[in-house]
């Protein structure tokens, strides 16, 4: 081999590096938060229903069959741009969508919800924003996919679009049915 | 309800925070602000007491004051959450953050503090939540193995390289007597 290539590979080498670099911040996005929280049970919790505050639902009502538990608030304006979408897409989706009224005003989240309408099965309410914490949850909107045993399958931040129900949500919804049956 | 249990007593009663939407929810600014014209002059000195204040005080103190027990607890809480990050403001630690969740994670390391819980116990119950993204300083795990050791391997390749370029031209340079063999201006077209 000729040695004088050598600085030329070497220079190759680094190019390669650079547009590695490059595709890698395209295709991943450096502020998002990645979650600990996958393929991990998901935290205990019981918080109030959002329209009933008198009762409360927990982790322990839920457990039996996956669902998906989406974040949102009436002060997040990502989440207007999620909604649509939800409500469109939320029944065919083939698991409970529980709301999760993350750091609201009940009345504000009621208000929002009279507005754009209520895509959800069942909302809970997270006022302290305590229940958000142990779920890693790092602001709105942010979807959890988590399975029958409780364990949180998936995690997606930012709103949710068609395409990422059609290529994540829904093969991960279809398999873990396929799992309980 | 509180997950720190015997820390519970000694918080004020700002479990229920308004949360964000107090913040978005605040559009007028209050009759304090408005420009009336008589209260020009108040404003004025109000203002320049108000600027000479910031001076004289770290932004660190500025946010959520917490019923410390003394200045020794005060400076473990502001070096421990120095050393966290903001998961909604990147850039900002938890200490200079005045987004929401950064005011809950510091109640929360607070209340794990009045706990008894040690610095090292805090980081972990907060990357159990937010992984590593939380710390300042990645710890050195298989995953972080480039990220410490990378640099180094490249600087060590590269002094590699350079030992062996090194080692081969004095190879091929002629074995007979080198002193004042070539004139005087060649030397500087080497480099």
């Amino acid at each position: 081999m000729n040695a004088r290539l050598l600085p030329l590979a070497g220079f190759v080498l680094v190019l390669a590096l650079l547009g590695f670099g490059i595709q890698w911040s395209r295709t991943h996005d450096p502020r998002e938060v990645p979650s600990p929280l996958i393929d991990k049970p998901a935290p205990q919790f019981a918080l109030p229903l959002l329209k009933e505050p008198e009762k409360k639902l927990g982790s322990a009502d839920l457990a039996g069959q996956p669902y998906l538990l989406n974040v949102f608030a009436s002060w997040c304006f990502a989440c207007r741009d999620e909604h649509p979408i939800l409500m469109r897409e939320g029944k065919r989706l083939g698991v409970k969508l529980v709301g999760f009224n993350y750091k609201d005003e009940p009345a504000d989240a009621k208000r929002w919800l009279a507005q754009f309408g209520d895509p959800y099965d069942v909302i809970i309410a997270d006022l302290p924003g305590d229940v958000a914490i142990d779920f890693g949850v790092t602001g709105a909107p942010e979807t959890f996919l988590v399975d029958a045993d409780g364990v949180i399958r998936y995690k997606y931040i930012s709103p949710i679009t068609p395409e990422v129900i059609a290529t994540e949500l829904l093969p991960r919804i279809a398999r873990l049915k396929q799992g309980v049956q | 309800m509180n997950r720190f249990a015997d820390a519970a007593s000694q918080l004020p009663s700002s479990r229920r925070r308004p949360g964000p939407s107090a913040f978005w929810h605040a559009k007028a600014l209050g009759p304090g602000l408005r420009r009336d014209d008589e209260k020009c002059g108040f404003t004025a000195i109000l203002g320049i007491v108000f600027a000479l204040a910031m001076m004289f005080s770290s932004p660190t103190y500025a946010i959520d004051p917490l019923p410390f027990k003394d200045r020794t607890e005060e400076l473990r809480f502001q070096a421990l959450t120095r050393q966290l990050r903001c998961l909604v403001c990147q850039n900002e630690s938890l200490a200079d953050s005045s987004a929401p969740l950064a005011a809950d994670l510091r109640r929360d390391v607070f209340e794990q503090m009045q706990a008894g819980k040690s610095d090292d116990e805090i980081k972990a119950w907060l990357t159990a939540r937010y992984s590593d993204f939380v710390l300042y300083d990645p710890p050195l795990h298989a995953g972080t193995w480039l990220l410490w050791f990378g640099p180094p391997l490249v600087l060590l390749v590269g002094a590699a390289a350079v030992f062996v370029i090194v080692r081969r031209r004095a190879r091929l340079a002629p074995a007979a007597p080198r002193a004042a063999v070539r004139p005087a201006a060649d030397v500087e077209d080497d480099w």
